[in-house]
């Protein structure tokens, strides 16, 4: 079997367990749902207000729930300790990170098209620049967040406290894709700057995680 | 008395000087041991004696600290890994699927897309491939079962099971040494680590018996190594 078909025997695996289960959509909608209603009680911005701040609150929000998606991804691998039968087999380990990375990347976007109209709603946000961008900047921030998440994920898997550990290591990382989604949301939020150089940071920014969480995997995967 | 067995010279898994440290413990000091093609190996041991680490180092799942592992002469063990089946003591498997959603993944990842293939493992070892209820509410007995299915997929040569009669009834765990007795006459080389040894007597070629870390004897038949 290919290693593409191998990938989206995997992936099409992940969705049915958690369409069973539902451990890590549920977990990431409440969550993303308390920090809408939280942040829009304690902020109580104003239109103006909001443009500028909105796509920091958004940002946030959703990389804190992507922690909560990222860790449950691994954590089905560890029960009756099923991780071991794909390691012992002779399938190759970047399927199973690309499968993973994909459904994470699949329930982050859920997650997104159902809290962002809430956003919209809380802090009622309107775009005065080009708003055809910010689908753009959704994707490639996502995959930003969920690529990074799935590789330190799967690096914290065999620790102690790896619910700890995973922010620990994944929030440092992501400050320059951070900075990047932030500045571009808000610059097509605002309209008073082009988005343009921080979409082509995101692009650069994906391309070199992707890589290098591809070559480094195997040896994540193969580690005791 | 039997006779203490000699390192065979056909050997189709040759381990040299295997050590195996975890910090400061050592799970493995020091083995070393040949076993030949076609023949059933118990392992023996207390808890803690090394049985489930030599299995996983077999396996490819936990590399040596020290020393080699050589499978069809091959030390590289990803290059085997499709040769070898593994039963480990958890379930390995997913337990909101069903048995046969999980062992048509798993035949998967080893390029098997005949799902005959896994109806036919999963009636080897006397369970239903109809049937659609998750693993997680199986039995623990027909988890082990399922298990040991899962481990048979791609019919491999070397068969690596860890405790496969834990939990399972009396009858049940004769019908599957059964099973493995006949895997084990049409060529199969199988090592079973277990704590029922009583099962394989008769049945087992060979008696690995080990302590702390070390294989400590080899025999061929059961009662020898409980005199000592």
């Amino acid at each position: 079997m290919s290693s593409a078909g191998l990938t989206q025997a995997t992936l099409i695996k992940d969705l049915r367990l958690e369409w069973r289960s539902k451990d890590a959509i549920n977990s990431m909608l409440f969550f993303a749902l308390l920090v809408v209603v939280i942040f829009s009680f304690a902020f109580d911005p104003t239109a103006e207000e909001s443009r500028q701040i909105a796509g920091g609150l958004v940002w946030v929000a959703f990389l804190f729930a992507a922690v909560v998606a990222l860790n449950q991804t691994w954590a089905r691998e560890l029960r009756n300790q099923v991780l071991d039968a794909y390691r012992v087999s002779p399938a190759p380990p970047n399927s199973l990170f690309l499968a993973k990375a994909l459904g994470n990347f699949i329930f982050v976007t859920v997650l997104e098209a159902l809290m962002t109209p809430l956003f919209i709603v809380f802090y009622n946000l309107r775009a005065l620049g080009p708003a055809w961008q910010l689908p753009i900047v959704a994707v490639l921030g996502t995959w930003a967040l969920v690529v990074n998440g799935t590789f330190f994920a799967a690096m914290s898997l065999r620790t102690r406290r790896r619910e700890i550990m995973l922010p620990l290591l994944l929030f440092p990382v992501s400050i320059p894709a951070l900075l990047a989604m932030v500045e571009a949301t808000t610059s097509i939020l605002t309209g008073e700057y082009s988005a343009k150089f921080w979409i082509v940071l995101l692009v650069a920014y994906d391309l070199l995680f992707t890589m290098a969480s591809l070559l480094l995997f195997g040896f994540v995967l193969h580690a005791e | 008395m039997t006779e203490p067995l000699n390192p065979q010279t056909s050997a189709i898994i040759a381990v040299a000087d295997l050590v195996k440290q975890f910090g400061r413990f050592y799970a493995l000091r020091g083995v070393s041991a040949e076993f030949t093609a076609g023949r059933l190996y118990a392992i023996l041991g207390d808890n803690g004696a090394g049985k489930t680490t030599l299995l996983r180092s077999l396996a490819g799942l936990s590399p040596p600290t020290r020393g080699t592992i050589s499978v069809f002469g091959k030390t590289d063990l990803r290059a085997v890994c499709g040769e070898i089946g593994y039963m480990a003591h958890p379930s390995l498997l997913y337990d909101e699927m069903s048995g046969m959603e999980n062992l048509r993944y798993f035949a998967r990842l080893y390029g098997i897309m005949d799902d005959q293939r896994c109806a036919d493992v999963i009636r080897a070892v006397k369970l239903d491939p109809e049937l659609t209820r998750p693993v997680g509410q199986y039995s623990q007995g027909m988890r082990q079962r399922m298990s040991l299915a899962r481990a048979l997929l791609n019919d491999p040569k070397i068969l690596l099971l860890d405790e496969p009669f834990s939990n399972v009834d009396l009858r049940s765990a004769r019908e599957m040494v059964a099973l493995l007795a006949g895997m084990r006459g049409s060529g199969k080389t199988i090592f079973v680590v277990t704590h029922q040894a009583t099962l394989l007597d008769g049945v087992a070629d060979e008696f690995v018996w080990m302590e702390a870390g070390q294989i400590v004897n080899r025999t061929r038949e059961l009662r020898t190594m409980e005199a000592r």
